[in-house]
């Protein structure tokens, strides 16, 4: 499991626009770089983010060898009902992590 | 202007003047902190954009965890954010066991052999980067001050020849350019005053975090010289000089650079 930081607030009034932000321990190796031994290190990046507020996406992004490690998002929400918010990473060699934090609004 | 105007004129200059001195005298030793970029300055300022947070994190885990049949950190230790407050800020410091200095990562793995018995953690590991930043960071906000004990005078000395000593094949010494070049250019990157306030410290160019020793075997590669090894007696006389030149500077564990 890799280790993540998510910073979303837990309460919220109606309508109020919040926001949310992550970050994953991940090497995001691209593929193209060659390792000590001089052969090329496979690529090892996630693929795709997204956070599902009480099960709609809310937000997703694709990722690409460009991206540096450890990736951070940033996005606003409006806050609408109590419920769950779910993040996904997902990427090669199988590679899934979910995350989640519940948010009460009034 | 009468006589007394004039004096008064100048009374007051030379007050101003020595108020400028006084001002400016702390500020000639700068974190490398204040000559990067505002983006990069942002990204350690919020413990959520530091990547180095995922580190402390990390070492907090292992610090309540019990290794092999032993104890914990924490069983002797207690809550590092009150006994590990500051201790990081006096490093290298002498251990009277052995008759020598010894960094936070040896003195980690010290307690880890007589203590916990356990087998050391290998350098730039990622639960010694972990355990290091957690220690480190409980100083964050505190001037370094290094350790004042005797015996580190002679070791100490020794760290500053081989920081004046020119070394490589480029024939350069850390001296020539963190004391006599810093705020010049070179590949491209501002040379900082070489400053020991931030480690372990993120570096953009690693993608991790990385030890001092790591730092200075990489500036040492670069002027193609022999990097002596990790924890090798030169590297932590060197560590102890830098920590005495960096007094005073604000610990900013875990620090994010370029």
């Amino acid at each position: 499991m890799a280790r993540t930081l998510i910073h979303a607030p837990t309460t919220a009034r109606k309508g109020e626009v919040i926001e949310i932000r992550t970050l994953i321990a991940h090497p995001m190796e691209t593929g193209y770089r060659a390792g000590a031994d001089g052969r090329t290190l496979p690529r090892d990046i996630i693929r795709r983010f997204a956070c599902r507020y009480n099960g709609e996406v809310v937000f997703s992004a694709d990722l690409y060898p460009a991206i540096s490690a450890n990736p951070y998002f940033a996005f606003y929400v409006v806050a609408d009902a109590s419920g769950s918010l779910v993040f996904t990473w997902e990427g090669d060699n199988g590679f899934a992590q979910t995350e989640s934090a519940t948010i009460t609004v009034s | 202007m009468t006589v007394r105007g004039v004096a008064a004129v100048v009374v007051a200059w030379l007050l101003a003047g020595a108020g400028a001195f006084a001002q400016t005298a702390p500020d000639a030793k700068r974190s490398g902190f204040d000559t990067m970029s505002p983006r990069i300055q942002a990204m350690q300022r919020d413990d959520l954009q530091n990547p180095g947070m995922l580190w402390v994190a990390d070492g907090e885990v292992l610090w309540n965890k019990i290794f092999g049949i032993s104890f914990s950190c924490a069983h002797c230790h207690g809550d590092a954010k009150k006994s590990m407050r500051g201790v990081a800020a006096h490093y290298p410091d002498w251990d009277k066991t052995d008759g020598k200095p010894v960094d936070l990562v040896q003195r980690i793995n010290l307690c880890r052999t007589r203590h916990q018995l356990v087998l050391p953690l290998p350098p730039e590991s990622v639960e010694m980067l972990g355990l290091e930043a957690y220690v480190a960071h409980q100083s964050r906000g505190m001037p370094l001050a290094p350790s004042t004990a005797r015996e580190l005078d002679a070791p100490r000395e020794r760290g500053r020849q081989l920081y004046e000593q020119r070394i490589g094949q480029l024939n350069l010494s850390c001296a020539l350019c963190h004391d006599k070049l810093p705020g010049h250019v070179l590949a491209g990157a501002t040379i900082p005053q070489g400053h020991v306030n931030g480690y372990p410290t993120y570096r953009l160019e690693w993608q991790g975090l990385g030890s001092l020793q790591r730092r200075i075997r990489n500036c040492l590669s670069g002027v193609r010289a022999e990097p002596p090894p990790f924890n090798s007696t030169e590297m932590v006389e060197l560590e102890l000089y830098l920590a005495q030149r960096s007094a005073g500077l604000t610990v900013e564990t875990p620090a994010v650079r370029p």
